[in-house]
């Protein structure tokens, strides 16, 4: 754990350094707002940029992603036989990205590589990825990360977390690969380690005062799950819902995907989408039934899920970092926060 | 503006408290600055929920549809702009709700802010909104903004030419002036204008962000099809993924299930999460249905659509 400082001037030469040994994501401006892509040869990341509207989730686990080919071709002995495509393991770096995004990352990973199970593609893009967060000095409206056992200057599952100094960037190392990561880009002026942490820990403090959030979830572990599913007030949190796939798209943490076969001429490809459990297709079983046909159902699984069925498997919290990002993007303005104080403060009268 | 909402909630109580309806669907204030939600109120005393301001940007008609709809359910009054009512009499028109089934409270209305415009005049976060009269005061932690109303405005409302709801059953204030344009489809004539190779380009840029989350869709009170075709799944009709084809396959064929339909409410941009100009779309099928047609969406409940209807008179020769 050692702290060095980045000279702004030095920024953007170190990053340039960087690109022969790391493919370079960060949050890029266009048309319709602020997103983390991966950066053309010639552009840099929006350090400045507010809250992207999708998180950082694509990195490793992309919208729409092959993941299995065959040959259609009768002629070829292994027709139809599905092989794994390449997996993408070049080295890649995520710079600028929010502390709570990165601590959305460890909560996917449960997903993907446990002890049961290890997703091949999620894993090695996982095992290539160095994430940069930058810490957030001022927390926008939306942001609850505090409430949501994070914050704004989290550092779970980050490798590296900078803080803007105005002129400079303070950059705490916090990892092997975030130590690559800064050698791979000539940062070396080191930092003394107490001022550093001690400056970290005011300018975390002065961020997480801002946060307004009132936020409960102490009670929800203790429970019943049918009380909670059972509770009144699901077609009142449901009512306004249009069923889009907004907040699930936009949350870093949800992770449901859905497998599709597309097949071109004499080749078949296998991908794996991203799902969303708003959409009455999820559920939607062979036989024409679906178990969760109407949106209350829906809107439930979706809350229920976050903030009761995660917590009671993994005891790892809630899946939700707080971001805000669902809040901030649904058409209709259900906000995850009410809805979280209301699971929290649900007494049964049975 | 005046925003009519003291006599919106008095038509409301009433209304609940004789009987005559079982619910009023209209907005309620949000969590965040800039936001409102679509609310059911079922009690006389809960009518204080009810405002109506410049961010009241969705369509209302998308609550009162036959899927939404239950036939043992009572009236239901709706808070309708000039955009839900013409949605409303669209359904109507559609037989997808019958009028007895609703109780239309008209708001005469002049026009929602387009909230992408009024967060570009910021840097940071926005963490406070004031309306008062035609002037707006936004905030945020490092500056506030006062601005016209009439600057931000969304571009469907700028154009919009039935600010007042044609069919109602009440009005909650009177009627505004209606706006004339010389030039209505300007937007439109522009983009007819480039060459076809800057055209699809064109389109290409304006659904590379798209997600495919659907909001569009089911913010528009026309999609009411009970599996749509994006969801066929036996036998699938359109790719799934992110696919550029599938994408503008998704946003052609929607545009084109509206033609004749589309009352340009502006639903469909005010809930896509990445700012997708998705009317570009819509707008050329509604100047084709006015200029071929003369026909504009949801003005008359005893007309049918354009393209519901043979007439000796139709412009397309390969018809006659």
């Amino acid at each position: 754990m050692n702290f060095i400082t980045i000279d702004k001037k030095d920024w953007t030469r170190g990053i340039d350094q960087s690109r022969n040994a790391y493919r370079v994501y960060g949050p890029v401006k266009d048309e319709n707002g602020c997103q983390i892509k991966p950066l053309a040869p010639d552009t840099y990341p929006e350090m400045d940029a507010v809250v992207t509207v999708m998180s950082a989730k694509s990195v490793l686990f992309p919208q729409t992603e092959k993941i299995l080919t065959a040959t259609l071709d009768e002629s070829k002995q292994d027709h139809h036989i599905m092989k794994p495509v390449k997996k993408d393991e070049m080295p890649r770096v995520v710079l600028g990205i929010r502390p709570y995004d990165a601590k959305a990352v460890q909560l996917v990973k449960l997903n993907f590589d446990n002890p049961d199970y290890q997703d091949p593609y999620w894993c090695a893009a996982y095992d290539a990825t160095t994430f940069v967060g930058l810490g957030v000095t001022h927390p926008g409206p939306c942001d609850f990360s505090t409430a949501a056992g994070c914050g704004p200057f989290s550092e779970d599952g980050l490798d590296v977390l900078m803080a803007d100094m105005d002129d400079k960037y303070l950059a705490k190392i916090l990892t092997e690969k975030g130590e690559k990561w800064a050698a791979a880009c000539g940062f070396d002026t080191a930092a003394d380690v107490k001022e550093s942490q001690a400056l970290f820990d005011i300018l975390r403090k002065e961020a997480e005062k801002q946060i307004q959030a009132d936020v409960a979830t102490d009670q929800l572990a203790k429970k019943e799950i049918l009380d909670l599913y059972d509770a009144p007030f699901w077609e009142d949190v449901a009512f306004s819902c249009i069923n889009c796939g907004t907040c699930t798209y936009v949350c870093p943490t949800c992770w449901c995907f859905d497998i599709q076969d597309e097949a071109r001429h004499n080749t078949a490809v296998r991908f794996r989408n991203w799902d969303s459990c708003m959409s009455p297709l999820f559920t939607h079983h062979a036989s024409g039934h679906n178990p969760r046909g109407t949106k209350v159902q829906r809107v439930r699984q979706r809350f229920m899920h976050k903030l009761k069925y995660f917590l009671d498997k993994y005891d790892q919290g809630i899946m939700c970092v707080g971001c805000g990002r669902c809040v901030a993007s649904c058409p209709v303005n259900i906000d995850i926060r009410e809805v979280c104080n209301r699971m929290n403060d649900y007494e049964t009268t049975k | 503006m005046d925003t009519c909402i003291e006599k919106i909630r008095a038509i409301g109580a009433d209304l609940l408290a004789k009987g005559t309806v079982e619910k009023v669907i209209g907005f309620a204030n949000g969590s965040i600055p800039m936001a409102t939600r679509p609310v059911a109120v079922t009690s006389p005393k809960d009518m204080d929920k009810l405002v109506f301001n410049c961010v009241c940007g969705l369509n209302l008609a998308n609550y009162v549809s036959k899927n939404s709809l239950s036939k043992k359910e009572g009236k239901i009054a709706v808070v309708a702009k000039g955009c839900d009512a013409r949605n409303l009499v669209t359904h109507i028109v559609e037989n997808q709700i019958s009028r007895d089934q609703i109780y239309i409270i008209g708001v005469p209305c002049t026009g929602m802010v387009d909230k992408r415009k009024i967060a570009a005049l910021f840097e940071d976060e926005i963490t406070g909104f004031e309306e008062d009269g035609d002037t707006l005061t936004i905030t945020s932690a490092s500056k506030t903004e006062t601005v016209k109303k009439a600057d931000v405005l969304r571009h469907n409302c700028g154009v919009c030419t039935h600010r007042n709801p044609p069919v109602y059953d009440v009005m909650a204030g009177d009627p505004v002036e209606e706006q004339t344009l010389d030039q209505p489809y300007e937007d439109v004539d522009q983009i007819a204008a480039m060459d076809p190779d800057a055209r699809w380009a064109y389109f290409e840029k304006l659904t590379q962000n798209c997600i495919r989350c659907y909001a569009c869709r089911n913010a528009c009170p026309l999609c009411y099809c009970p599996t749509c075709f994006v969801d066929e799944s036996g036998p699938q009709w359109v790719g799934k993924g992110q696919d550029e084809t599938d994408v503008t396959t998704f946003h052609f064929l929607r545009a084109f299930h509206c033609a004749g339909r589309c009352t340009d409410c502006g639903a469909c941009v005010e809930a896509c999460p990445m700012g997708i100009n998705v009317r570009d779309f819509t707008r050329k099928l509604n100047k084709d249905a006015l200029e071929l047609f003369g026909w504009e969406a949801g003005l008359d409940l005893d007309k049918r659509p354009p393209l519901d209807v043979y007439s000796p008179n139709d412009p397309n020769d390969f018809i006659k």
